[in-house]
């Protein structure tokens, strides 16, 4: 049981007050909380003594809601309200996720972020992630006996502005104070570098369930730099199921199947996948919802060659990270293996092939994310350790502004050292304008339409003069966590110009709110739920011990004496029915109180006076 | 994204000398030529104090002070590393306009070469010849090299400030140029 640690003794005696802080790593397939005990990073266990929490979430009708393992068991039973990988979602709208006939679930289509329809009600992918980070802070905080003073939340490097936006607001709506969003391959570095004690330049090659990030940093003393960061924020483990899956309907002539056989599939696809790690050759069989049985052998080869190009595309963004860090594959020290699907042979293969050497695997490429993110939560939160490091870390994309012609002015080059600003000047183009409105978007394409759009802003309150006159400077500052903050002023008279922001994917300041109050307000509704319930089993019992004491004793009762008691009972059993918790306390108070002389009979009649003044539920429950 | 509120002035800090100039601030001289290894040096030291890593445990005020002086940091290290940048920045605090977007007179046998860049590029990307890009790369790496060589004495040995924005306006194509490689690369490399 997790409360057994709360006195542990080198965390409450610790000499200077140690700030309860953690590191998590919110995974597309498994998430992990990790925190840093006596100058150690370890990863902290659920009750079972498992470290991984996987990223499953499943809503019921009643609103209560199932995370974890419990959850993926049941997921192809209830696929449409179990949702996985939501991270592939966070900061996304429904078009960016392509093909959703192959998705069991059913997509609200709204502008920006999509959202997904269940038992329990529309959700965003924010409050779905916020359930997966409530888990580990109840997790962490029951382990280590307090409430954390705050988390690094580690993201993909190569995550956009939206997506990391919507984790911080998933992490705020489950109740913890972000120190930092950390990127997941910077936070291996940390892990790796520390541990090995390495200097020189590194590559962190991550491959998980949903992401690829390829990060090059410089390690030297005290300072890990990250000179360039590439990746695909929609391609990993997930992808290979996927191209197993199509295998699988290819092969026995199956199209259009129903939610449920389509997720008992990809399971199956998963678990092949993996077993072809350690083995030559798997089988698949599955027995789908008509009847029809699936049973096929898939060998390492086949495998292989259907997921080549899945590898290729990971090549891509090497090259363009090493060009960005002007340096070629040789200059690569070490390369750090991240992330569950980096196992796979291939995958492997193909890495130490690019980098003419072996790659690095000593650390477990599951938790070494979260150990990192730990060891940078404890520093951030003050926890001096006499051991320091510095990381300068960078913006993964371009940040530009639409200009004529829906084209993209670069205002932030990609690659640039974090926190950065840019400041820019604007100007009005007709007599008397007093609005006008800049579009931010992210990417490195030329055209407004092939790039990110991150919000609309609207200048509002800029004094009107003459075309041309007003001087309104605009500053982009993108801070520490690689989050975008834009602010203007009109520089004549220095008015501060009204800001209107329309984010393109992310959530506004209200929904945040309301999905804060929702939180708070289900909080509630579970403890009512709870009280609920105590009070239904009391009501029960005691229905129960009146019932057995009528049959046993209820000559002692006068003809009135006992039908008021009966009318009590009557008055109860109609409120168990009922959903006024407050109804049903009354009811249960009022039948003890009915009862008080015939309890007072009753001991008179068994125990002679020694007892005095009990009701009959007292009495029986003794 | 998020829409910061506040818009606090870069001078309200203390301990922190908003006031200095880049070179200033690394306790470098104002010179084209200028000894990287100190300045990366004395950036990592700077960035040591003042990172917003270091004061993520603090309040609103000082986390938001040490994400101005950092980004300050960053940008003036940035400036000081670049050739280019570096030399922009020498002539606006000798207050001389580089000019960059106005003025277009450059000589014609360099404008002439530009274009037979611009067209080897374009054929390489065409024949998907990753061999001949790189070779243009290096080339050009070269060239470059050579114009911030030029810069060095015009700068400063002979403060010939006029002849350095020359210089720079020249460096600026040849910057423009690198970009298309790099796009080209990128399209080479789909
Ligand atoms: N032995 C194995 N062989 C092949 N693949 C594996 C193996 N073990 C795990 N995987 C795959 O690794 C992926 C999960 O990796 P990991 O837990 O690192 O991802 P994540 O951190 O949740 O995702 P991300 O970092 O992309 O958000 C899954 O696709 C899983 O099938
Ligand atoms: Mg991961």
């Amino acid at each position: 049981m997790a409360l057994l640690q709360i006195s542990e003794p080198d965390l409450s005696t610790a000499p200077h007050q140690h700030r309860l802080a953690v590191g998590i790593d919110l995974g597309t397939t498994n998430s992990l909380v990790a925190t840093v005990r006596n100058g150690i990073s370890v990863v902290l266990n659920d009750e079972n003594g498992r470290a991984m929490l996987p990223s499953v979430v499943r809503y019921a009708a009643d609103s209560s809601v199932t995370v974890g393992e419990a959850a993926q068991i049941e997921q192809s039973v209830d696929p449409t309200n179990t949702i996985i990988s939501v991270k592939r979602f966070m900061g996304r709208g429904l078009k960016d996720v392509g093909d959703t006939s192959r998705l069991p679930y059913r997509f609200v289509d709204t502008d920006g972020m999509l959202q997904l329809r269940t038992v329990a009600g529309v959700k965003s992918p924010v409050e779905v992630s916020a359930e997966i980070l409530k888990v580990l802070r109840m997790r962490a905080e029951a382990a280590l006996g307090g409430e954390l003073v705050g988390a690094v939340i580690t993201v993909p490097a190569y995550f956009d502005d939206a997506q990391r936006q919507a984790t911080k607001d998933a992490a705020k709506i489950a109740g913890l104070n972000v120190l930092r969003l950390l990127n997941e391959p910077t936070a291996a570095a940390i892990a790796y570098g520390l541990d090995n004690a390495s200097e020189g330049v590194y590559a962190v090659y991550d491959l998980g369930g949903g992401t690829f990030d390829i990060s090059i940093l410089r390690l030297t003393r005290g300072v890990f730099e990250v000179l360039s960061a590439n990746g695909d924020s929609a391609l990993g483990g997930d992808d290979f199921d996927q191209r197993i899956h199509c295998w699988l309907l290819e092969k026995n002539d199956l199209s259009a199947l129903n939610p449920q056989d389509t997720r008992l599939l990809l399971t199956q696809a998963r678990a092949a996948k993996e077993q072809l790690t350690e083995h030559d050759r798997t089988r698949i069989t599955a027995v789908l919802s008509s009847g029809e049985l699936v049973d096929n052998v898939l060998t390492q080869d086949e495998f292989q060659s259907m997921s080549h190009n899945l590898i290729q595309r990971t090549l891509q963004p090497l090259r363009r990270a090493l060009r960005d860090a002007k340096l070629s594959a040789a200059d690569i020290k070490g390369v750090v293996m991240v992330g569950g699907a980096t196992r796979m042979p291939q995958v492997q293969q193909a890495v130490g092939e690019f980098f003419g050497q072996i790659p690095l695997n000593n650390l477990d490429p599951d938790k070494v994310v979260a150990l990192g993110a730990a060891i940078q939560a404890n520093l951030l939160a003050g926890n001096r350790s006499g051991d320091e490091w510095l990381l300068l870390d960078v913006i993964p994309l371009s940040l530009g502004i639409e200009t004529m012609g829906g084209l993209v002015e670069k205002i932030i080059p990609r690659n640039s050292t974090i926190p950065t600003a840019r400041a820019q000047e604007f100007t009005t183009y007709k007599d008397g304008q007093t609005a006008m409105s800049i579009h931010v978007l992210q990417g490195e394409r030329e055209l407004v339409s092939d790039c990110r759009s991150l919000a609309k802003f609207e200048l509002r309150g800029i004094p009107a003069m003459v075309a041309g006159a007003a001087r309104i400077r605009v500053t982009f500052q993108v801070d520490a966590d690689g989050l975008l903050n834009v602010s203007a002023r009109e520089m004549g008279c220095g008015m501060e110009a009204a800001i209107v922001v329309k984010p393109s994917y992310g959530l506004s300041d209200a929904e945040i709110t309301r999905m804060l109050q929702d939180s708070v307000q289900h909080a509630q509704d579970d403890m009512q739920a709870r009280a609920r319930q105590e009070q239904q089993t009391e009501a029960n019992q005691l229905l129960e011990a009146v019932q057995h004491a009528l049959v046993q004793d209820g000559e002692l009762l006068d003809h009135q004496q006992r039908s008021r008691i009966e009318a009590q009972m009557t008055v109860l059993q109609g409120s168990l029915k009922t959903e006024d918790t407050l109804a049903l306390k009354r009811a249960v108070n009022a039948l003890n109180e009915a009862t008080v002389s015939f309890a007072q009979a009753r001991m008179d009649k068994s125990v002679a006076g020694v007892l005095t003044g009990k009701n009959i539920s007292q009495l029986e429950t003794k | 994204m998020r829409l910061r509120r506040e818009f606090s002035s870069l001078k309200q800090s203390t301990g922190f000398d908003f006031q200095h100039n880049h070179f200033q601030l690394f306790g470098l001289a104002p010179s084209f030529q200028l000894d990287s290894a100190k300045l990366e040096l004395q950036y990592r030291a700077l960035q040591a104090q003042v990172h917003p890593d270091k004061s993520a445990h603090l309040g609103e005020t000082e986390q938001r002070v040490a994400m101005q002086q950092s980004t300050l940091v960053n940008e003036a290290y940035q400036t000081l590393k670049s050739p280019i940048r570096r030399a922009r920045y020498l002539l606006l605090l000798n207050g001389v306009d580089t000019q960059e977007e106005t003025n277009t007179a450059m000589p014609v046998d360099f404008l002439m070469a530009q274009m037979e860049w611009r067209e080897a590029v374009a054929e390489t990307q065409q024949a998907r010849d990753l061999n001949a890009l790189e070779q243009l790369a290096a080339r050009m790496k070269v060239e470059t090299r050579a114009l911030e060589a030029q810069l060095a004495v015009k700068i400063d040995t002979e403060q010939d400030y006029a002849a350095a924005a020359g210089l720079v306006r020249k460096l600026r194509f040849m910057e423009k140029l690198a970009e298309e490689i790099d796009a080209a690369y990128d399209v080479i490399d789909m």
